[in-house]
């Protein structure tokens, strides 16, 4: 029997999101027209603009869809949404690119002074965007593409949502344009990690509830009667950035028509709650998720199953549990009660341990699988994330001691323990993670060279260890020269000798992100060539693989 | 009934509920008590509101991003009173939206900047900080001097603040605008200020009249009160307790 053509019509979910938008652009435009600051009547401009986009985007797909809504399976397979996934793909390499690049540039402002010679690029202003677009725009591109893609997956479900997964993905990162455009206008709140004013923090809002809408529904539809771990630390990553973002960011704006707000909170408990948001925006959004990526990306890579079962229940729980605690040992010594500081101490030290809990569930995953790393650059990746999560997680919670704190805390200690984590874990997990992921997406039978990802591998290490060797010692120089007295008990040390003492570590460290950003640009280009499909040339031939 | 890990993950919605309410606990227990413990904000006498121009001074304070160089928490150890002052009080930030604590020295700490440097001094310094301290890191904000101030909306900065808990009366909003231009001109009638934001700093603007008042007198005013609020001379120890 013939199937009767139906005639073509738009879908509720298309008529709600051109009523959504086309209402968002008009009172953007509303406001544009109405305020006085040039900054913010950009971003409303930068909005309206955004609206109209996304209602052309919507009329042009009308016109070239069929009439049906995509399968949900062809020929009984599950018909993966990876349009979406591969979009956010390639916005996490850019961002990533584009903060890595702020970072080096920002750290030579601190060797050189005379780099800040414009009001946009000052470091105060240049630094939430580095921190932002490393964090938020990299992690945060990458933490949607991969939860996305490893939802579909382990559920053997399509993604929900028609326009919702889009909506999400592009929404987002208009939130990080507002954002980082905000920085260097001067735009921010100055709640570090949070700074993004109130406008921006509602849309984000917005946002983050279809994503966990659109996660919860895929959940719903899988074929699988378990939800597979990594999929209960996407979970806990989404749940709680909502409630930190709700909590940390309660502010009441001077008017509509201005960009700027006063947080509801204030003093000591504006503090609190800025440190319980921005030590789990490590926890959750660095950690949390990209454990995620670790349970569904270290087993596919090493085809193992996860070392243990039981061991991931437990590292689940125990560290949802014990992060939310640590917020306060960002506070040691301040006028936050002592009783608070102490909670944060003992729980930052407890954290220890399901930190290490997962680590060897990680590590352990490759037994009898070790002999990959010789033939896949790309799990090398993979594992030594997994062990600069080790160092970073003891690291932490030594810090977190108060007489250790006493020294490290407003040095550079602090910023090179920042990176171990966020270089050695984030950064890598995630390349371990593209490197498959790319080919996969792209439908190609491998990459485009592996001995560049090998290449990759070594330079970004080194610079690695040139970063957080430099700031080790940078940082415990700091402040033992801060607290130095001489013979008749002075203070040995004016502050800005100490500032002198720094500028051959922050050579030194800017150098280690230059090694740092040249291998993510290895990177760029091996995966650019790879998406596009290029035979590789026989020098950058790939290892024979292994006989399976 | 037996709550088996198997039925938590074979239910999403339960799954979720779990998780929201074991990473509530944390939260709940170190942050509500700051709230109902009376003695977190220690009871000292001297913190007010920030005056207009000083409110103004610390939105560029923040729109420039100085809490991410500067901090503005004296811990108590011996070389930190000694280098910066008296350690910092809870008290001293109660009426701060949002805190400026900070977390990282690359520059000095500020909380008691205020006074320690003549006017002068800081304008210069702030116009390029490596005319006065040649190893100085910091980037030159000459251009705030160049900036005139906005001084239209002041009033409804002060409203957006109470509406936050910040004690200013309809008086102070009201005269919101003469305050602030009261303060950057020695020659007139700056009594009503002073009366109704002791300590304040009176300047003469750096434009030279009181109607080109810019950025970078703001900014003064903010500094030069950092800290300065609480004389603690007359603080009974026994009120630090928290």
């Amino acid at each position: 029997m013939q199937t009767v053509a139906q005639p073509k019509a738009l879908w509720s979910g298309e008529v709600g999101m051109i009523g959504a938008l086309a209402l968002l652009g008009l009172f953007c435009l509303f406001v544009a027209a109405k305020t006085v600051e040039p900054a913010y009547a950009f971003h409303m401009g930068l909005a309206v603009v955004a609206a109209g986009l996304g209602l052309f985007a919507i009329f042009h797909r009308f016109y070239h869809r069929p009439a049906e809504p995509p399968p949900m399976e062809i020929a009984g397979l599950p018909n993966y949404n990876f349009g979406v996934v591969k979009f956010l793909a390639i916005m996490a390499l850019f961002w990533g690119f584009a903060g890595m690049a702020a970072g080096v540039y920002i750290a030579f402002e601190l060797a050189y002074p005379d780099l800040n010679f414009l009001p946009w690029i000052n470091f105060g202003r240049l630094r939430p965007l580095h921190t932002s677009a490393v964090i938020f725009a990299f992690g945060g591109n990458v933490l949607l593409a991969t939860s996305f893609y490893v939802v579909q997956r382990t559920c053997r479900a399509r993604l929900a949502g028609d326009l919702s997964p889009w909506f999400v993905a592009l929404g987002y990162n208009f939130f990080i344009l507002i954002a980082g455009t905000g920085y260097l206008l001067g735009i921010t709140q100055s709640k570090e990690y949070a700074e993004p004013e109130w406008y921006a923090d509602l849309w984000l809002t917005v946002v983050w509830v279809v994503y966990l809408l659109v996660f919860l529904a895929t959940l719903y539809r899988r074929k699988e009667p378990h939800i597979f771990v990594a999929n209960w630390f996407f979970l806990a990553f989404i749940v709680t950035i909502a409630m930190l973002h709700l909590g940390n960011n309660p502010a009441v704006p001077v008017s509509i028509f201005s960009s700027q707000s006063y947080i509801v909170w204030s003093g000591v408990q504006d503090a609190m709650f800025q440190w319980w948001y921005g030590h789990n925006a490590v926890g959750f959004f660095l950690t949390a998720g990209f454990l995620a990526i670790m349970y569904y990306f270290v087993p596919k890579r090493a085809e193992r199953p996860i070392y243990s079962y039981r061991l991931s229940i437990i590292h689940f729980w125990s560290l949802i549990f014990l992060y939310i605690w640590a917020g306060p040992h960002h506070l040691h010594y301040t006028a936050l009660p002592d009783w608070a500081q102490t909670l944060g101490m003992i729980f930052s030290v407890m954290l220890w341990m399901p930190s290490w809990g997962g680590m060897i569930n990680g590590m352990m995953t490759l037994s009898g699988a070790w002999d990959k790393l010789r033939t896949d650059p790309g799990l090398r990746f993979s594992v030594t994330a997994v062990g600069f999560y080790g160092m970073a997680t003891f690291e932490g919670p030594m810090m977190s001691i108060r007489q250790v704190n006493s020294l490290s805390h407003y040095t550079d200690w602090t910023i090179g323990h920042v990176h171990s984590g966020a270089l050695g874990w984030v950064a890598f997990m995630t390349f371990g993670a593209f490197y498959y992921l790319v080919p996969v997406l792209w439908k190609r039978p491998g990459l485009y060279s592996n001995r560049l990802v090998a290449y990759h591998f070594w330079i970004a290490t080194l610079g690695i260890v040139f970063y957080i060797t430099s700031m080790w010692v940078a940082g415990i120089m700091q402040g033992l020269m801060w607290r130095a007295y001489d013979s008749l008990g002075f203070l040995q040390y004016s502050f800005v000798e100490t500032v002198a003492a720094m500028h051959p570590y922050y050579i030194v460290r800017a150098f280690g992100g230059i090694l740092f950003l040249l291998g993510a640009v290895l990177m760029l280009y091996n995966l650019w060539h790879t998406a596009r499909g290029t035979e590789p040339r026989p020098a950058l031939g790939a290892v024979p693989a292994a006989a399976e | 009934m037996k709550l088996r890990h198997e039925t938590i993950e074979q239910n999403a919605i339960l799954l979720l509920v779990l998780v929201l309410l074991t990473v509530s606990i944390g939260g709940l227990v170190e942050i509500v008590p700051l709230f109902t413990i009376e003695t977190t904000i220690e009871r000292v006498k001297g913190v007010r509101p920030y005056s207009p121009l000083e409110l103004a001074g610390r939105d560029i304070y923040v729109r420039e991003g100085c809490y991410l160089c500067h901090s503005q928490q004296i811990r108590p150890f011996r070389d930190e009173v000694e280098r910066y002052g008296h350690y910092s009080l809870a008290a001293e930030s109660m009426y701060d939206h949002p805190f400026q604590w900070g977390s990282k020295r690359i520059g000095p700490d500020l909380a008691r900047i205020g006074g320690k440097y003549s006017n002068d001094w800081q304008i210069a310094h702030l116009n390029d900080p490596r005319d006065v301290v040649p190893e100085s890191l910091m980037p030159p904000y000459a251009f705030l001097g160049r900036h005139p101030l906005d001084i239209e909306h002041i009033a409804e900065h002060l409203a957006a603040n109470r509406a936050v808990g910040v004690p200013y009366s309809d008086e102070m909003i009201a005269q919101a605008r003469a305050d602030l231009l009261a303060q950057v001109n020695p020659d007139g009638d700056s009594s009503a200020l002073i009366k109704r934001y002791p300590g304040a700093v009176v300047f003469k603007s750096v434009g030279g009249s009181p109607a080109a008042v810019t950025e970078m007198d703001a900014l003064l005013a903010y500094l030069q009160i950092l800290g300065t609020e609480v004389k603690f001379r007359d603080v009974d120890p026994a009120d630090l307790v928290q």
